[in-house]
């Protein structure tokens, strides 16, 4: 008996010490720079290519991006757990008062919010301004209104209810739509306001889902449904999209070529926070967002803030490129420049 | 005198002796543990509200009683209030209680009163107990993807015959609360029919002899005897039941719409606090983290009434049902 219990103790203490031997073996020789970001969810498609793209050309060097959301990747950086994150409605003065140093705010990428439709036999569907801001509004609950078949002649509507699909969570997508809504409508700018979260009409055919991948399945799921998300989301699941009127008064489609109409009118500040609630031009998509990418201007050794500037600068070159092969729009070329320059406070 | 044992064992060892150090040190020592393991738990507990408290304090000076009366949630206008929420939350969950404690209940009397052979009992028994094991976001995606179409063209009938009833009174959009409520029953089956089935299944056999020997039929002994008599163990159930309908959130995050809205009608979307806070939690702003917690208070708030209410529903029925 006793011969037995010392073999077994014998043998796990040969265990334990060959397992810590591996242990320390096997975390490699290199010491590796790791790099931590955090935010939203629209860029993590594109931020995910970036980062491992950029890893893996640069020896040494290890960087991550968990997409929990806009608000989250704020405070992620007011509290300094993370070197960079996304957000797609900026920071506000107060927020960037709280992190040391101030913070650069660079627009990486953006993208356009679409009005996808689930509408049996009708893959071609335009929306006025009026037409479509008082379907969100409310007042247009039927398909067969006379204000859309007036705009679009010669197509049959159903008498169907217009099941309005928004956004259950807090968003930068609804952030960006209801910022244009108040431009537009200033009876929307009056009622409801501009928010990550709005109180939507309190009617039975208003209904949410959290996230753009929710909105999407719901949308494809209940017939009669319109709904606003993210331009890649609505070309993945092959969703109708409404061709929508913008200021000019011509009705666009989303793609890469309305969206770069778009941003190429935008007035960019000193900060480089602007919000094209409303954009100028003849084929402008009339509903944009952008993302910015926001770094401290303080970090916390001098080859972090070498390595954040090299990051930002393949962003600003080869990432372009990865990004509008993924449906996002490409940054103006004006815009580039400018974003080199503020990419050098980074210190 | 005969040999008397105690005698002659008198003045050696003696068969008793007090405990020995060990003995008292290892007695005490997990009287100590066990102390301290309960009041740990108590201790979570406290620390549970309090943490809560002060996250929702600044909403709680900020809204007051209005947080509970508004209607809206809104972090454009910084107005937030969960009366939508709240009702969502108790009829939803009411709904489904009384929708899944009758079939819970009938599951369980089938299974346990000699209706089919013991063996086809377990077999179906184990299967019941499977549903519980569904994780609840394959619930929702059942919800979307199947149940949703599927009530569809019932629900538009009912609706286009029957709005004058309140139940059918709005179109039926998809998520809402009739793919919510079947969901909910769906889920909380489990848990009524296996607690059920145990209370059925303590029925002392005295009792079943007693019944059948006075020549009742199975349905009177079921009606007049068993039910009262394992009652207390139902209303345990439907109240575990009711507490953990109360809570779910990610099937109903992803059934019930999400819209902020009171209506009587099944086919309406609604919202409870648990989806509230699991979709807006992410995103938040300071003030609606406040407010957000301030709904967490309210919900811990209602289970624990809800709880206490069903406690208090147990020990009138024990002594007034039972007898045993």
């Amino acid at each position: 008996m006793k011969n037995t219990t010392k073999n077994t103790l014998k043998n796990i203490a040969c265990s334990i010490v060959s397992a810590a031997a591996l242990a320390t073996f096997s975390t490699g020789a290199v010491a590796t720079e790791k790099m931590v970001g955090s935010g939203s969810s629209f860029i993590y498609p594109v931020m995910s290519a970036w980062t491992k793209d950029f890893s893996r050309s640069h020896d040494g060097v290890q960087i991550d991006y968990q997409s929990k959301g806009s608000g989250a990747g704020v405070r992620d950086l007011i509290s300094g757990v993370v070197n960079f994150s996304v957000s797609d409605a900026a920071m506000n003065a107060e927020e960037a008062a709280q992190v040391k140093g101030g913070v650069v705010f660079l627009p990486v990428t953006a993208g356009e919010i679409v009005l996808s439709y689930n509408l049996k036999g009708i893959d071609s569907l335009k929306l006025s301004r009026e037409v479509y801001s008082d379907i969100f509004k409310g007042n247009i609950t039927r398909w067969n209104d006379a204000s859309i078949a007036v705009l679009n002649p010669g197509v049959t509507f159903p008498d169907r209810q217009i099941t309005v699909v928004n956004r259950a969570d807090s968003s930068g997508t609804t952030y960006a739509f209801t910022n244009h809504l108040s431009a537009i409508d200033p009876v929307w700018a009056d009622q409801y306001g501009t928010g990550k979260s709005v109180q939507w009409p309190q009617q039975a055919n208003f209904i949410a889902a959290p996230r753009n991948d929710g909105v999407a399945a719901t949308i494809m799921q209940t017939p009669g449904a319109i709904g606003y998300m993210e331009y890649s989301y609505a070309a993945y699941t092959r969703q109708p999209m409404a061709k929508l009127e913008n200021a000019s008064g011509n009705y666009v489609t989303a793609s890469a070529t309305s969206g770069a109409a778009a941003l190429a009118n935008v007035q960019w500040p000193e900060n480089l926070i602007a919000f094209a609630a409303d954009p100028q031009g003849a084929d402008a998509w009339p509903i944009t967002t952008f993302t910015w990418m926001m770094v401290a201007k303080q970090n916390p050794s001098p080859q972090t803030a070498k390595l954040l500037r090299e990051f930002v600068n393949y962003i600003l070159t080869d990432g372009q490129v990865t990004a509008e092969k993924m449906g996002y729009i490409p940054v103006p070329a004006n815009l580039k420049a400018r974003m080199k320059q503020a990419a050098e406070h980074i210190q | 005198m005969p040999h008397n044992i105690f005698q002659s064992n008198a003045g050696k060892e003696s068969l008793t002796r007090p405990p020995t150090m060990l003995e008292r040190f290892s007695d005490n020592g997990f009287r100590l543990a066990a102390l301290v393991a309960v009041s740990a738990i108590l201790m979570l507990v406290v620390y549970i509200f309090a943490e809560m408290g002060t996250g929702a304090w600044p909403a709680m000076e900020r809204f007051g009683f209005s947080f509970i009366t508004g209607e809206t949630w809104s972090s454009a206008t910084k107005t937030y209030g969960i009366l939508p929420e709240i009702w969502g939350t108790l009829y939803s969950s009411i709904l489904a209680l009384i929708i899944g404690g009758v079939f819970g209940v009938s599951i369980a009397i089938f299974l346990t009163q000699g209706f089919l052979k013991p063996a086809i009992a377990t077999a179906l028994r184990n299967l019941i107990e499977l549903l519980a094991a569904i994780p609840s976001v394959v619930y929702g995606l059942w919800g979307i993807y199947v149940l949703i179409p599927a009530i569809r063209p019932a629900a538009e009938t009912l609706h286009q015959h029957f709005s004058w009833i309140p139940l059918f009174s709005t179109s039926f959009s998809g998520p809402g609360l009739a793919p919510a409520v079947i969901v909910l029953a769906v889920m909380i089956l489990p848990t009524v029919a296996a607690i059920s089935m145990d209370a059925l299944r303590r029925i002392p056999e005295k009792t079943h002899e007693a019944v059948y020997g006075m020549g009742a039929t199975r349905f009177e002994a079921i009606s007049r005897v068993m039910l009262p008599t394992a009652s207390s163990g139902i209303l345990a159930a439907l109240v575990l039941a009711f507490g953990r309908a109360l809570g779910e959130t990610m099937a109903l995050a992803m059934l019930i719409g999400s819209a902020n809205q009171i209506s009587l009608s099944l086919f309406a979307p609604a919202n409870t606090l648990a989806s509230l806070m699991a979709s807006s939690f992410p995103e938040a702003d300071k003030l609606e983290i406040h407010s957000l917690m301030y709904a967490a208070v309210v919900l811990l708030v209602i289970t624990f009434v809800v709880n206490m209410l069903g406690l208090w529903i147990q020990q009138a029925t024990k002594r007034k049902f039972e007898g045993v």
